[in-house]
This record gives structure tokens, C-alpha cells and sequence, in this order.
């Protein structure tokens, strides 16, 4: 298969030669997806929350811990040496998957929310001081805010918000006006959880460079939809969880640039994490084994890079296509609706499809469409300040992944009119 | 009439629905009859936390009884908090705390128990008894 990588658009004009994604066969390899639930053939429309596993992700965690397991580094045995390898290759794939320059720039953490943590906490220790300001958006998931106001807190520093408009865009017109010299960092999701907008994130990060404000981009939504590459966005920070990319829980990813994560302070203390301690002084390892203290999550970094090349064996041109096909047709489908509400109608979308539905409460959506066998997600999606902006407590939300077909969309559209009929 | 007896009319009542359809749309209907939203109850003081969807609740003892009152912004969740005050309300504090709840297994609403659940009735059976020792102590 032929894999490009390089452009980061979701512009589909150029699909001349385009290779037609099969979802359907895409769909063989996930065997939750092959269940009925409450008597139906199961829709998984809840990728955004998290992606179901395909079968290669679960055979790899099972043979290793059924053949290969045991602990990582410094280990002179058999096993030891086996499982060092798989971790570290885990690594270089990941490494790969990004296009980073250096292995040692890739962090394994829990996921996106400890990555946002851990550079909080770090780099934000080392270089936000009182007066300071740091710099979000108003459609972030809690993971991108909360981290950046507990350190802003502790130093005396501010969160400045860059604003979105009623469709979910973010208003840039002001935002260089918004850096001034005590812009120590502006962090941003890549694509949000919300409403799926597409952010502008060249741009961000073109006019942030300008400033000399490193850019943390909150890649939870966006690596499994788009492809990624952090040499050329440029970014400083760049975070996934595995768990939505098709890989295990528990585990994720922090990229960092080499000479910023050098100058970061280590950031939990214990083994691995060290060169050498006494009572008086500790020397800490180098990156990126300063910032993973204790036992990491040896098998979750091993299945997601299994996640991951499974991914990369799909043409992601095509897959980007698929998904944006799929999102098209929903949306148009959904807005035939008259009852039905879309929240977040931005430029340029991936993947969820948030709406309300007249009076209908967005749990009472869910909960009927479940026992239809449909599972997306009702809530404030971890983004209560876009709920806020939308003036309403809760959306429902459809998320689509590679596995996904027209025939899902049907049903969604057929269980919703069905929900308008159970209410009414 | 007591707290079992309740439960047996109540399960009687929804078993007449074959369906989940039907019995949604019964469980809807009883949440719109419930009353008009009360903005004397919707107040942040009254809202418990670890629903989802909003629910108020207050509660005082009148004549040796325990006298509920709650809402909620989703109507399913009003539809089941119809039943449980049905069951629960105008009943003597003691027998509300010890009661055995038997009828949301019996008419298939057991799921909505369970804690990951948006509608977290579990949390609404669990502050209704908690109120409900703090009358008996």
C-alpha cells in the first residue's frame, strides 16, 4: 500500500489517482464491532471517546504477555532483553508514525491528559512566573485548560482564551495581539472533541514562532483523522492517546522537541528516571528516561505501536477521504431533520458531529438510541466552556472512525427519528 | 398502601408494555406528567451531584413522614423519578432507609442503575435513603 504522509490538509481535491478505502474490510479486523447489541447489529458511533481495538492490537498484547513479558532496562536476562527491545521499538515507531527527528523526543505517558500535565508541570514550573501569561482556546477539552490554570495558579499567572464564533472557529483576528512578551507558551487541540473543528494550526504556530512562544498542540482527536507531522507543523508539543488511535488504555504519547525537553525539570521522581542517587544528590537520566519514573506501561506501548502500524498500513489519503465522505453525509442527512440542532458547523471538520434535538434531553438521545444498539455519546464532553459558549448543558455526539459505513449513518438517522417518535 | 405494595402495582402496571419502545414511551409520558419544571426546586443547593443530566431533589418530614420533592432537565430521568417518589414519597422515614427496591430490576430499568450511567439513579436511590436516616436518627 501506498502511504503519504506528508500533507496535513484535509483538502480532498487532489484524489485523481485516489486508492478507495474499504471500510468494510477494515471493519473484519475489529471483532467488537461484530456483536448485536439489545438485539441489533451494534453502530459504534463513540470513537472520539475511543476507538474499539482491531484483532492484530489484541493478538500482540496477548503474546506478550504470553511469551515475551517481563520487565524493561537494565535487565541481563532472556526476557528482559526482549521485552527492552519491543518497548523500545515501540518508540521508534512512534517516532516514525510523527516524523520526529529523534527517538528520545518521543514520551511515553498514560495519555493526553498526563502528556498536558506533565509539560504543565514541568515546563510550565521552569518557565511561568508571576505576571506571566499562558494561552488556550475556548473550544479545549478540561485535559488543555485545567493542567495550564493549576500552574497559573500556583505562579501567579494568567490564562488568556482565544474566542470561537457561533459556528466553532476560532477568532484569530486577535489572537497575535493576544501574544505579548509574557506569552510563555499557547496551547491548543489540534481538532476538537466537541464540534471536530479543524484548527488552523500552521497558522497558530507561524505567528507564535514569530513571538518566540513555543505552541503545544492537543493531538487527541486529530491523529487518528489526520496525518501528522511534527517537523513540518513545526509544533513544540505534540500529544496522543493511544486508546484513541486504535491501541490499548493507559497509554500515550508526549512529543517534545529535544532541546526543550532537555531544558525541562524531571517531572515524578523514582526508578528509571535517575543516573545516580545518594541522600545528597540525585544526577537524572537523560531524555526521554527523566520523565518516566517507575515501571512504564511496557505492554501498552508495545500494542500501540502495533495500533499504529496497522494504521499505516492503510492509505491515509484514502482514509482521510473515507471519514470526511462519511462526515458529509451524515451532516447532510441529520440536517434534514428538522428537529435536530447542529453544534459546531466550522470550515473545516473531522470526525464528530455534535447536535441537540429540540427539548429532547441529550441522555434521553442516548439512552434510546442504545436500545436501538447505537452507542454514541451524550454530555458536556469534557468541554464544558463550549457548552457555555452554545448556551446548553450537554450535546449528543456521533463520532465517526475508519470503520464506520453509510449504512451506520442510516441506522443513526433511523434511531433518531425514532427517538422524535418516542418523545412525541 | 406500603412500599411493596407500591413496587407490585408499579411493576404490574409496565409489565402491560411488551417492549422497550413501549415502555419508554409509558416511563416519558409519566415524566410530563410529572409536573411542570419547578424553578422553586431547580437551585443549585438541591442539585445532586454525580447525575449527569440535572436533578434536583428536597426533602422534609411532615406528620412522621417523609414528604420528596425532585425534577430533573431529562424527561426519562423524570419518568423515573415519578416512580421512585411514587414508591418513596409520603412513606415513614425508617421503612424508606431499610426498603427493599425490587421494581426497577423487575420492569428492566436495572441498567439505569448502574453508576457509569448518564441518568445515575443510583445516586438518586442513594440521597433519597440518605435523607431519609438522617429523619430516622
Amino acid at each position: 500500500m501506498n502511504t503519504t504522509w506528508k500533507d496535513d490538509t484535509v483538502t480532498l481535491a487532489r484524489s485523481v489517482n485516489a486508492v478507495r478505502f474499504d471500510a468494510e474490510k477494515a471493519r473484519a479486523d475489529f471483532p467488537a464491532l461484530h456483536q448485536d447489541v439489545h438485539g441489533q447489529r451494534l453502530v459504534y458511533l463513540d470513537s472520539a471517546a475511543s476507538t474499539q481495538k482491531p484483532q492484530v492490537v489484541i493478538d500482540t498484547l496477548s503474546e506478550f504477555y504470553s511469551r515475551q513479558y517481563s520487565n524493561v532496562h537494565r535487565g541481563v536476562h532472556h526476557l528482559s532483553q526482549i521485552a527492552t527491545d519491543l518497548y523500545e521499538g515501540a518508540r521508534s515507531t512512534v517516532r516514525s508514525f510523527l516524523n520526529a527527528r529523534h527517538d528520545e523526543e518521543i514520551v511515553f505517558v498514560r495519555g493526553t491528559t498526563e502528556a498536558i500535565n506533565l509539560v504543565a508541570q514541568t515546563f510550565g514550573r521552569s518557565e511561568i512566573g508571576p505576571g506571566d501569561e499562558v494561552i488556550v482556546s475556548e473550544m479545549e477539552h478540561h485535559a488543555n485548560i485545567v493542567p495550564w490554570q493549576m500552574i497559573c495558579q500556583e505562579k501567579g499567572a494568567q490564562l488568556r482564551v482565544i474566542p470561537i464564533d457561533a459556528n466553532g472557529d476560532l477568532q484569530l483576528d486577535h489572537f497575535e495581539e493576544m501574544i505579548t512578551p509574557r506569552t510563555k507558551i499557547v496551547a491548543v487541540t489540534h481538532v476538537s472533541n466537541a464540534l471536530g473543528t479543524v484548527n488552523p494550526v500552521r497558522e497558530i504556530i507561524r505567528i507564535a514562532h514569530a513571538y518566540n512562544v513555543p505552541v503545544l498542540l492537543d493531538g487527541a482527536q486529530s491523529s487518528q483523522h489526520l496525518p501528522i507531522d511534527v517537523q513540518e507543523l513545526d509544533c513544540d508539543f505534540f500529544t496522543l492517546s493511544g486508546h484513541k488511535i486504535y491501541g490499548p488504555t493507559g497509554i500515550g504519547v508526549l512529543y517534545g522537541k529535544r532541546e526543550l525537553l532537555e531544558r525541562m525539570p524531571p517531572y515524578q521522581g523514582g526508578g528509571d528516571m535517575i543516573l545516580s542517587v545518594t541522600f545528597e544528590k540525585t544526577t537524572y537520566n537523560e531524555i526521554p528516561y527523566k520523565f518516566e519514573a517507575g515501571t512504564p506501561n511496557i505492554a501498552g506501548a508495545i500494542g500501540l505501536a502495533a495500533a499504529l502500524k496497522y494504521f499505516r498500513g492503510f492509505d491515509i489519503d484514502a482514509l482521510v477521504a473515507h471519514e470526511k465522505e462519511l462526515l458529509d453525509y451524515a451532516t447532510g442527512r441529520l440536517e434534514d431533520i428538522d428537529a435536530l440542532r447542529m453544534i459546531g458547523t466550522a470550515r473545516e471538520r473531522a470526525s464528530s458531529l455534535s447536535f441537540t434535538l429540540c427539548a429532547v434531553h441529550p441522555h434521553d438521545i442516548g439512552t434510546i438510541l442504545d436500545k436501538q444498539g447505537i452507542a454514541i455519546r451524550a454530555g458536556h464532553h469534557c468541554a464544558q466552556p463550549v457548552m457555555q459558549k452554545f448556551g446548553i448543558p450537554a450535546t449528543a455526539r456521533a463520532s465517526f472512525a475508519m470503520y464506520n459505513t453509510r449504512e451506520d449513518v442510516d441506522r443513526l438517522v433511523e434511531g433518531i427519528k425514532q427517538v422524535l417518535e418516542v418523545f412525541t | 398502601m406500603t412500599i411493596a405494595e407500591i413496587q407490585d402495582q408499579i411493576i404490574e402496571e409496565m409489565s402491560a408494555h411488551e417492549d422497550w419502545f413501549d415502555r419508554y414511551e409509558a416511563l416519558i409520558t409519566l415524566g410530563r406528567e410529572f409536573g411542570a419544571p419547578d424553578d422553586s426546586l431547580r437551585r443549585d443547593e438541591y442539585r445532586i451531584s454525580g447525575c449527569q443530566s440535572a436533578v434536583w431533589l428536597t426533602a422534609e418530614m411532615r406528620d412522621g413522614r417523609l414528604r420528596l420533592r425532585a425534577d430533573s432537565d431529562s424527561q426519562i430521568t423524570r419518568g423515573m423519578l415519578a416512580l421512585l417518589l411514587r414508591v418513596f414519597d409520603d412513606q415513614p422515614p425508617g421503612k424508606v432507609a431499610d426498603a427493599e427496591l425490587y421494581f426497577l430490576d423487575a420492569i428492566g430499568l436495572r441498567s439505569n442503575l448502574s453508576p457509569s450511567r448518564a441518568n445515575g439513579l443510583g445516586t438518586i436511590v442513594r440521597a433519597i435513603r440518605e435523607t431519609a436516616r438522617r429523619h430516622t436518627g
